[in-house]
């Protein structure tokens, strides 16, 4: 079952509070789509609303072809998995998973075979008989997304379904959703707040801020060439630098604080003109050798050695602190306190607009653009 | 867009909860300003000027007071002391307490009352035994000190169930913390314990207030000369000399002015305590030795077993021989078959009533909750408020608006068991939506939103997902709003008749006449009924303790 998720301006209001004004999307068949930002972002609203536990104040909703905005949440065959799981403390684990299939009043030995069949496929049908309370973290997670795919549902919505388990576990459930989301094709709708957790699992995610999104793309993409300086340092770590673009001998050149002057090869034709611009350095886009002799000159405040990487954080002549990250080497030979010059690999750095709103290098592919502009992208 | 518009299930039961809630008790208490407002040649004040011109009435408010205000301290004094060596210490025989201490507090406090003038009257077992030793009269058990004494140990299990619930949420790093700091012993608990407990304490004392102040059966027969507002209300209403229903309508809009004054006063002492306490660790109980722990027994058993005695006089004397009115020696059932002979439909009748005021009690409670947790909109929130407003309005005031609104006109349910019912369905609900309302909250909105999710209609969502897993929570208030119900005197009495007659009143009518054995037996199994549905209750949640 490929099912497509389209929304046209969606609009969300709580009394006089608008909290997503004008949004639209088109999530894939069989794609596993991610809502990514901080919280109060309106993410789980906007799930919430393609589920039918919020309401719809504007806009349309399809599945495929069918407007959903009207159809109640039961009657949307939707598998959803909630952040504290929302599992019936009631019911042992068999039933809470057959729970969705008896609701549909198949035949008993459908509803028996197919129980068992997700109970096995996530590796839970030893526990069965148990009561919920006699669950792990991660088991209990297992029983969520068993039950919520035992009933074949068109599209699965997840609420931040990992954020109450340990680091380990997460990393573990995480490759185990992917993995069996993967397996069955279905089109997934993910919620995190967590930029490395959607990063592991998603296809494209949708980074949101404020009730609108501000990128939608592949993870690489989006870390690479993020749209606006807020994607940018929303996704990874990164290094915000003030600067200058210049007329220099005729070529428009970037002037890092300091009068460190590089050229960005990658800026657009059209943006190439004098003004203040803002970048985004990534750690590992600094290049930090010791015998440098010029660079962007800053001072090392500390450096913590993690096995496969450095990582180093300086401050610059106008006191602006940056971290930097490098693979370790044998020989180390900066230490606290010393003075080094810094390259940059130019082709991968991000210039924004002074005022962060924009993205002045080629590359940046936002397939926003397209659902803002009303272009379908998915048929 | 179009908006939702189509009237849902939910909202329809707020408009039904709203009607019921408008005719039964907001008609009524209308009524009954009406009646105290309008006399013969229309609008007068007439009834509240004679009830504040005259020192013999006036004087029945400061004489509530006084007792309600010393009876409160004194519960205060023994409860908290009790709830605190019950939950800190490890007591031998702790469950057996606990049951003891639910039972004092689910008797009818005039039972209590009319056992110990038995014990302690003037032709008292006790006054005459202590009498014939030392030649030594006790001080007189009526008046003040009789309702004093009757109320206090009736009302204190009330304190211990409360506070008792506040000190399990404490947790006990707290007080490790405070040991740490060096605070322990007396100083900790009056220093830690007691301010981490005060929101409780605070609510305690506005429940043993209310309950002492609105209770009539007590002063009426304990009191003598010594007459409380509620006797006045109810003599106004009832008395064998010439009744005044305008008058009796006139006290009781005073009597919900004066609870309702109290009610904001705690509230607004209350608001002064707000915090939330989630005990991730309880206090465990600690084992102790030597004097304090020889102490803290005798304490908790002495308070425990004064308190039950007068239940366990009353089923002692409901075994022994009478003669007319008098106990003569030996023992046997002739009271009991007098009682069956004399009054054969009151079990019936307690059954019949209580059953069907309960299933109302618990529907509308589930329903109630649901729209408060729920669904919170202005229609909702003022449910709410109305479905509270019968715990701070004496019992006897309730059956007084409820005659005067249905004793003719276009509905006439006065000397039905119907309007008994009513008056027990809307004075007993509120424990039932208490605790209802708390397990709700407790229970993730996601529950009942995965059940939709995977295609449950909202109706099934609710009943049966989330109804199954607050049965624990509404059970623990039904069980409160039952044992309330079949014990239940002050409304009863007003609208009750030999048809419609109950156990509870039935003990009561034959004290009055003073057939102590006939009472005697009645009361007997009103207790066996209490404890057998306290069995029941704890067998069907497997829960060992009951909490307010």
């Amino acid at each position: 079952m490929d099912v497509n998720i389209r929304i046209n301006h969606a609009v969300k209001r709580y009394g006089d509070n608008t909290i997503i004004t004008d949004l639209s999307l088109d999530i894939r068949e069989g794609e596993f789509f991610t809502l990514l930002g901080p919280s109060g972002c309106g993410k789980t609203t906007l799930l919430r609303m393609i589920a039918g536990f919020n309401s719809i104040e504007g806009g349309d909703f399809y599945f495929n072809e069918n407007r959903i905005n009207d159809v109640e949440p039961s009657k949307r065959n939707i598998g959803m998995v909630f952040q504290n799981y929302a599992i019936f403390p009631n019911l042992t684990v068999e039933k809470n998973v057959a729970f969705g299939l008896k609701n549909r009043k198949l035949e008993k030995n459908i509803i028996e075979e197919q129980t068992t069949k997700f109970l096995e496929l996530m590796q839970i049908d030893e526990y069965r008989d148990r009561m919920p309370d006699r669950l792990s973290g991660g088991q209990q997670q297992r029983v969520a997304l068993a039950r919520a795919l035992a009933i074949t549902p068109d599209v699965l919505l997840m609420d931040e379904p990992l954020s109450n388990l340990d680091a380990k576990l997460r990393v573990e459930m995480r490759s185990v959703i992917k993995e069996i989301q993967n397996r069955i094709g279905i089109t997934t709708v993910y919620v995190t707040h967590d930029q490395e957790e959607a990063m592991a699992v998603s296809d494209r995610i949708a980074i949101m801020n404020f009730g609108d999104i501000q990128h939608v793309g592949t993870p690489k993409d989006i870390y690479q060439r993020p749209a606006n300086l807020f994607v940018s340092t929303f996704i990874g770590r990164t290094n915000v630098v003030e600067g200058e673009l210049k007329n220099i001998d005729g070529k428009i050149m970037l002037v890092l604080p300091g009068g460190f002057v590089i050229d960005v090869p990658t800026l657009k034709e059209e943006e190439r003109k004098e003004r203040k611009v803002i970048c985004s350095i990534r750690p590992e886009e600094f290049i930090l050798e010791a015998d440098a002799t010029e660079g962007l000159k800053a001072t090392v405040d500390q450096f913590i050695f993690l096995g496969l990487n450095t990582h180093y954080y300086v401050h610059f002549e106008n006191g602006e602190k940056a971290e930097i990250i490098q693979e370790s080497t044998i020989d180390n030979v900066i230490n606290k306190g010393s003075e080094v010059y810094l390259r940059i690999n130019t082709k991968k750095i991000n210039v924004f607009k002074e005022d962060g709103s924009e993205n002045l290098v080629t590359g940046v592919k936002n397939d926003y653009e397209d659902y803002k502009n009303g272009v379908s992208v998915g048929e | 867009m179009a908006k939702n518009k189509k009237l849902d299930i939910w909202k329809l039961m707020s408009i039904f909860v709203l009607v019921i809630y408008g005719l039964f008790l907001i008609y009524p208490l209308f009524m009954l300003l009406r009646q105290a407002i309008i006399g013969p040649d229309g609008f007068t004040f007439e009834y509240f000027m004679k009830f504040f011109s005259k020192q013999y009435y006036f004087e029945t408010v400061f004489n509530s007071f006084k007792v309600s205000i010393a009876a409160t301290l004194i519960t205060l004094v023994i409860g908290v002391p009790l709830a605190y060596f019950y939950n800190m210490y490890e007591l031998k025989g702790k469950t057996f307490l606990q049951v003891l201490i639910i039972l004092c507090s689910m008797s009818a406090p005039f039972i209590g009352a009319y056992a110990w003038i038995q014990l302690l009257g003037r032709s008292g077992i006790v006054s005459q035994f202590i009498y014939s030793l030392f030649n030594f009269r006790l001080p007189s058990i009526y008046g003040f000190n009789g309702i004093l004494l009757v109320l206090s140990l009736q009302l204190f299990p009330l304190v211990f169930l409360l506070v008792s619930g506040a000190l399990k949420n404490i947790d006990n790093s707290l007080l490790e913390a405070s040991k740490n700091m060096g605070c322990s012993g007396a100083k900790r608990f009056f220093t830690v314990t007691i301010p981490l407990c005060m929101p409780t304490i605070l609510a305690a004392t506005l429940l043993v207030f209310m309950r002492a102040f609105a209770d009539f059966g007590t002063p009426l027969l304990i009191g003598e000369g010594y007459k409380t507002f509620p006797v006045t209300i109810y003599q106004a209403y009832l008395g064998e000399v010439g009744t005044d229903h305008s008058f009796g309508a006139a006290i009781s809009v005073i009597a919900i002015v004066i609870t309702a004054l109290i009610f904001f006063a705690q509230r607004y002492a209350n608001s002064k305590f707000q915090f939330t306490m989630n005990a991730l660790h309880p206090v465990e109980r600690k084992a102790i030795h030597g004097v304090k722990n020889v102490l803290v027994h005798l304490y908790c058993y002495i308070v425990v077993l004064v308190a039950f005695t007068p239940q366990l006089f009353v089923i002692y004397t409901s075994f022994q021989n009478t003669s007319g009115k008098l106990f003569v020696p030996g023992f046997s059932l002739d009271s009991y078959r007098e009682a069956f002979d004399k009054v054969p439909n009151a079990i019936p009748n307690t059954f019949i009533i209580g059953i069907i005021a309960l299933i109302f009690v618990i529907f509308l409670a589930i329903i109630i909750a649901y729209l408060v947790v729920r669904r919170s909109n202005r229609m909702n929130r003022a449910i709410d408020t109305l479905s509270m407003v019968p715990y701070i309005i004496p019992g006897s005031v309730v059956g007084i608006a409820l005659v005067i609104s249905f004793n003719k006109g276009p509905i006439v349910l006065t000397g039905t068991a119907v309007i008994m019912i009513i008056a027990l369905i809307i004075r007993r609900i509120p424990y039932t939506i208490r605790s209802s309302v708390a397990t709700l909250q407790q229970i993730p909105m996601s529950i009942e939103e995965a059940a939709i999710s995977l295609g449950s209609s909202k109706m099934e969502a609710f009943f049966k997902v989330t109804v199954p897993m607050m049965k624990n929570g509404i059970l623990s208030g039904a069980v409160l709003s039952w044992v309330t119900i079949i014990t239940e005197l002050s409304t009863a009495i007003i609208l009750y008749n030999t048809k419609t007659i109950t156990l509870t009143m039935s003990v009561y009518s034959y004290v009055s006449r003073g057939s102590y054995g006939i009472a005697a037996a009645f009361a007997t199994i009103l207790t066996v009924t209490t404890i057998i549905s306290l069995f029941i209750f704890m067998k069907v949640t497997g829960s060992k303790e009951i909490s307010l």
